[in-house]
């Protein structure tokens, strides 16, 4: 007879490790911005319980099954102090050509750094700003897209920012407005020597009908403190509108960097996500993207490069709720040592969404055997008039290539490089926007120069 | 120029090279001439430095140094030339990029000045003329999507482009028409020299009527079983291979 133990908590979940943040959230909680909103702290108390049923997913759960956050638990992670004025920059990352300055917001440990920023050269009606001044002076900017998408329901990562919920980056475009200027989001983790250093940016993104924006996100670390990054991002995308979303993460290897990023695709609508990961000892980006009107088309894509012992997990989702909607995933990864790669590609097309055209491929290329992928492709398809592909390649370099360039002078180091480069172009190439582009091949070719 | 001697080798421990001799000097063109398996291509890549090959015994000296102690960039470096019987495809690095690294990985181990773009375009296009190329041959990516010829002529370009002191050609007419074939074998011959040799590997005797070579050998199990001069090529292309005891129908 088989015997079946019931616990409170869903499997694949760890309670316990919810108690630090907890005891940390009664601390901070009566200082958090917008305190008093009712819609607000609803929110907030919904993240918090949920994190408090649920905590740490572990590698029980399906969709955590090739990371594990045990790391998490003993490092005992503290909020961010403010760091104030005290961190100084020389140079903050930026995709512009050398000398050109354009809209940019700068958050330290997750905090608002608004001597760092600009906002110059916005059209009129193009709102940037930070959340924390929002919630704490114009609540009704955010009160309607505020969690709409990123539900805390099963995401327990999602719960955990919910319930610290405090400041980040908000870009509203009204109807029909351009943005020429690339939006440049700089986020840079500093931590405190004193203990491991956690924060919880919140992002919204608010493209009306028929506006167009670009926005580069640059994650970078200074010094060498355990830092947990544990991001969200809501990104709507109104009919007609298109959203370009870059993001490089540079994190030096003693950071943790979880991100969820959450789109939701009006008629005709436009979302396209690329994500570079190069840095962190532990990351995970989580894409989602919901095609929630007909023909919008989004493109989740990306690029990471590993070595050491880091670990890189990229979990997509992209949900072809309407008809006649297109998708594109391009992914690839080049990792080296002990480095692993997860790559978690889930296509859903719901019974309604007819001519649905979806494309997703991943290809990993490992530089040494201790390097590992795991890869989980997953179609589910529910209409009949559909055309859906999908390939997963692993691979390693080829050694006729590498001969043919040596046999031409090539030394074998700089084959190496030029093939890696080669292997990783095809992704970058998915970015439409040509200094990104070219800002993110130097970052690569920097990786490179690096070994 | 070169002189190999008794030059045995095994891949995955079957011997292939059983022992060959071949000298050859500054401006002298050879030709190698043999069935399939006979170890045409083993020789070209155990010159060229590919993995997987052993050699088991003997020695090749290249302008009075130890070619077999030498990595293949080395070799390409000292002025050995390889142009492969099947270029091979490398998605995503542009022909030039390919080219211009090449030529400047080759400058650079001989201690001479790298080209800069301007001058090594004006180099490029010079060379891309003479062989009939395109500029946007140039631009795509090594070797993908070009026919068998244009894959070819891209070898040839190369050639032209790197100036090596020994080229080895394996099996340059395989897949060519008779017009390809002619444009490659002039772009060959046009950089014939008094301070040039090559090799020219090849099963039949078309390619020679473009190349004529001062010598010719016939290699077949592991050995070179005869020389001679241009006209042995015409004796092979009448009688074939089987006063060697190859039988080629089977």
């Amino acid at each position: 007879m088989a015997t079946t133990t019931l616990t409170k908590a869903p499997r694949g979940y760890d309670p316990a490790a919810a108690t630090p943040f907890l005891e940390q959230l009664d601390r901070v909680k009566g200082g958090l911005p917008g305190g008093g909103l009712s819609w607000l702290d609803g929110l907030r108390d919904q993240g918090g319980a949920r994190f408090a049923e649920l905590g740490l997913p572990t590698v029980k759960n399906e969709s955590w099954r090739y990371t594990n956050l045990r790391a998490l638990d003993k490092l005992a992670f503290q909020p961010a102090a403010d760091a104030g004025e005290a961190v100084r920059f020389d140079v903050l990352p930026t995709v512009r050509a050398d000398g050109t300055t354009g809209p940019r917001l700068v958050f330290v440990d997750g905090r608002f750094r608004a001597e760092l920023s600009s906002t110059a050269g916005l059209p009129t009606g193009v709102e940037l700003l930070n959340l924390a001044d929002v919630l704490a002076r114009n609540p009704d900017l955010v009160a309607g897209h505020l969690g709409r998408i990123a539900a805390p329901d099963d995401q327990p990562l999602v719960a955990l920012n919910t319930a610290f919920l405090a400041d980040g980056p908000v870009l509203h475009v009204p109807r029909g407005v351009t943005v020429d200027e690339t939006i440049e989001l700089v986020f840079v983790s500093v931590g405190s020597e004193a203990q491991p250093t956690a924060f919880h940016p919140r992002g919204l993104i608010v493209a009306e009908a028929d506006s167009r924006a670009v926005i580069v996100e640059h994650h970078v670390g200074l010094g060498s403190c355990t830092t947990l990054s544990n991001g969200v991002t809501e990104v709507f995308v109104g009919a007609g509108a298109s959203v370009h979303h870059y993001k490089v993460q540079r994190e030096h290897t003693e950071s943790f960097h979880l991100s969820h990023t959450a789109a939701k695709v009006a008629g005709k609508g436009i979302y396209d996500n690329f994500i570079l990961t190069i840095g962190a000892k532990l990351s995970r980006n989580e894409v989602n993207s919901v095609l929630d009107g007909e023909e919008g088309d989004t493109h989740v894509s990306g690029a990471y490069m590993v070595r050491g012992g880091q670990h890189v997990d990229t979990t997509t989702f992209i949900d072809h709720a309407k008809p006649c909607c297109t998708s594109r995933e391009v992914y690839k990864g080049v990792i080296d040592d002990q480095a692993r790669a997860v790559f978690q590609g889930k296509i859903i097309v719901r019974p309604d969404a007819q001519k649905t055209d979806g494309y997703q491929q991943n290809r990993a290329l490992l530089l040494s055997d201790t390097a590992e992928i795991d890869a989980k492709p997953e179609l589910e398809i529910y209409a009949d008039d559909v055309k859906c592909s999908h390939g997963a390649t692993v691979g390693e370099l080829d050694d006729d290539q590498l001969f043919y360039l040596r046999a031409r002078g090539i030394d074998k180091d700089t084959a190496r490089g030029l093939l890696i480069g080669a292997f990783l172009s095809e992704a970058l190439e998915e970015i439409a926007e040509e200094s990104v582009r070219d800002a993110f091949q130097s970052y690569v070719a920097n990786w490179q120069n690096a070994r | 120029m070169i002189e190999i001697k008794n030059l045995h080798a095994t891949v995955d421990g079957k011997e292939i090279l059983k022992g060959i001799d071949l000298t050859i000097n500054p401006g002298e063109v050879h030709a190698i001439m043999g069935p399939n398996g006979s170890g045409k291509s083993t020789l070209s890549y155990v010159l060229a430095g590919r993995d997987g090959y052993e050699i088991t015994e003997g020695s090749v000296s290249f302008c009075g140094k130890d070619l077999l102690e030498m990595e293949p960039e080395e070799r390409a470096a000292a002025g050995l030339f390889l142009a492969f019987q099947y270029p091979v495809e490398i998605p995503g690095v542009a022909n030039t990029t390919f080219l211009k690294s090449a030529l400047n990985a080759i400058r650079k181990q001989r201690g001479e000045p790298e080209l800069d773009a301007m001058q090594f375009l004006k180099l490029v296009r010079e060379k891309t003329k003479a062989l009939s190329m395109t500029d946007e041959m140039l631009k795509r990516a090594v070797n993908v999507g070009f026919s068998g010829g244009e894959k070819k002529r891209n070898e040839t370009l190369q050639m032209a482009v790197l100036q090596p002191k020994f080229a080895i050609l394996d099996e340059t007419d395989s897949g060519l028409d008779i017009d390809a074939l002619k444009i490659v074998a002039e772009g060959v011959n046009a950089l014939r020299s008094p301070e040039r040799s090559m090799l020219v590997i090849t099963h039949y005797q078309r390619l020679l009527d473009y190349i004529v070579p001062d010598h010719v050998h016939v290699l077949a199990f592991g050995k070179i079983q005869r020389s001679g001069g241009k006209e042995l090529a015409l004796e092979l292309e009448k009688n074939g291979y089987a006063e060697f005891g190859v039988n080629e129908a089977a």
